[in-house]
């Protein structure tokens, strides 16, 4: 009986998701290329950047220096037993540039900047302060959406470089003042396994990726939220949870076809 | 006649889901005049704005705006006619990121390129008529209800629009604002020489102000008028509706699926409807 009900019940779920889906797409694409509308401002890009950078700043910091150190400690106690603890250095950066680095800015970000992001366009979305805008003739995708979307895009990369500077510091603090191993081979390692376009540019491009998508699932759910105190709400939840899931999702289909 | 008509809809139909709203809307609203479109809550007053605004698009009919068919109208051309137009929501909707200052600024600074001097000009004449210069500087968190939305009406006014809407501007006031705001709206309507529709179900202090007015009920005009002749219509639902009683063609109960007294005596099944 279960399984009867369970078969109309997907292919409902499915009949809603599909045109969501479709929609904020198309979302998406409008407010990408809202660039181009006279309404769009490089002085709220710049606005937007400031304090998405800000706001997340200190959170990444701080999160990468402890995930460098756990990565020192964890990476010697593996290295330690094959005598090959010379690599530490390698480990830690790579880990971090191709994985870690990319993968916790983005959720890191979902959680601090997205979240404010879904509330703030939920907001005006049941303040009406959105379709004053489209009374005003304002293009709320161009003045609202697109600056957020594109500072979204411009910074979790530029967070994800400050990420991996911070975590490997953390991981040179562990590996060579605490545990032992000697600085110059931790640097001269890294220094001849990393390769600029494999691993680091190859972060980079996630960290990019992740970036639109994050701050596309929080621009959609603040937009299509329910104009109320309860809707705002949800969508803040559904918000971070989505783009989180959305991060790890992506991060697998990027690693498989980046994986060289 | 014709020609004076600003606003003109034909037999317009908007449904949501399957909740009929407006079933054969048919209105015409003069150059110059207040007309008021009241009937009670939820009874798609504010939906008829939106519509007559092109922010909703009905189902069937047709709406004419300055003599431009807004089914017709694209993108672009609908934000071209938008310039023209002023909205007064009934929460305010004030950029709460912005000052009282920029608020008003905000239309004109997006649509305009106007030298500094000149902008401060226009917004503090506004600010001016609706007597709150003094708080140009102030956040839109520091104003009282009746202040936001004095605020939000001289942001409605800045680009000297042609036509107004007013969507419940006395809602959640206190005696004096409502007095306050109904005065503005008919002192600036007549020094603007816009036309201005004012969705209410305020009965006094719209009809003190109005000079046409129409009655929506179960998505439908059931009557329309001036102010005196819709006083003395003889149909019961205006009249229930004008005298605000409690009871009449609009039923006071919610309908139930059986009578009172069974509903008393008989077993109640969680979940059931009593």
């Amino acid at each position: 009986m279960a399984f009867m009900e369970f078969i109309p019940n997907l292919g409902r779920r499915t009949l809603r998701t599909v045109p969501n889906l479709g929609t904020a797409s198309r979302f998406l694409l409008l407010s990408l290329f809202a660039v181009a509308n006279r309404h769009f401002s490089i002085q709220q890009l710049l606005k937007q950047v400031y304090g998405f950078g800000v706001r997340s700043l200190l959170l990444m910091m701080v999160a990468a220096f402890f995930t460098g150190m756990v990565l020192g400690f964890q990476g010697y106690y593996a290295l330690v037993r094959f005598g090959a603890t010379s690599a530490l250095g390698t480990l830690v950066a790579l880990s971090l540039l191709r994985e870690l680095g990319p993968v916790l800015t983005a959720l890191l970000f979902a959680g601090r900047a997205g979240s404010a992001l879904t509330a703030e366009i939920s907001s005006m979305k049941a303040t009406e302060q959105l379709s004053a805008m489209e009374m005003m003739a304002v293009n709320p995708l161009a003045w609202v959406v697109a600056p957020r979307l594109w500072a979204g895009i411009f910074v979790v990369p530029i967070l994800c470089v400050i990420f991996d500077l911070v975590g490997i510091f953390g991981g040179y603090l562990i590996s060579v003042p605490v545990l032992g191993v000697d600085g110059g081979t931790f640097w001269a390692q890294m220094q001849s396994n990393v390769a600029f376009s494999g691993d680091i540019l190859t972060g980079l491009f996630k960290a990019l990726c992740f970036g639109l998508v994050v701050t596309w699932i929080a621009a959609w759910q603040g937009y299509a939220a329910q104009p109320t105190a309860e809707g705002v709400g949800n969508a803040t939840t559904t918000s971070v949870v989505t783009a989180s899931l959305a991060v790890l999702g992506l991060d697998f289909i990027l690693t498989a076809f980046l994986f060289t | 006649m014709a020609a004076d008509a600003l606003v003109e809809l034909e037999n317009v139909h908007f449904a949501r889901g399957p909740h009929t709203v407006l079933d054969g809307v048919g209105l015409r609203i003069t150059q110059g005049a207040i007309v008021s479109i009241m009937g009670a809550s939820g009874g798609g007053k504010t939906t008829l704005l939106n519509l007559m605004a092109g922010t909703l698009a009905p189902q069937a009919g047709r709406i004419r705006v300055a003599g431009q068919d807004l089914q017709t109208l694209n993108l672009e051309d609908l934000y071209r006619l938008r310039r023209r137009m002023g909205m007064l929501f009934q929460h305010s909707a004030l950029f709460t990121d912005f000052s009282v200052f920029e608020n008003v600024a905000f239309p004109l600074r997006r649509h305009f390129r106007l030298d500094e001097s000149v902008l401060r000009k226009l917004v503090l004449m506004k600010l001016e008529a609706v007597g709150l210069r003094g708080a140009a500087g102030l956040m839109p968190a520091e104003l009282s209800g009746g202040m936001g939305r004095r605020v939000a009406l001289a942001r409605a006014m800045v680009m000297d629009p042609m036509l107004i809407f007013y969507d419940e501007p006395f809602t959640g006031l206190d005696p004096i604002s409502v007095g306050i705001i109904a005065t503005l709206i008919r002192r600036l309507n007549d020094a603007l020489g816009a036309t201005s529709i004012l969705v209410s179900h305020d009965v006094q202090e719209t009809f003190s102000i109005a000079d046409y007015g129409y009655i929506l009920a179960g998505g439908k005009i059931i009557a329309e008028g001036t102010p005196d002749t819709l006083r003395a219509s003889d149909s019961e639902l205006v009249r229930q509706f004008l005298g605000g009683k409690p009871d009449g063609p609009v039923p006071f109960h919610y309908p139930a699926k059986d009578d009172y007294a069974t509903a008393l005596t008989g077993v109640w099944a969680a979940g059931e409807a009593i």
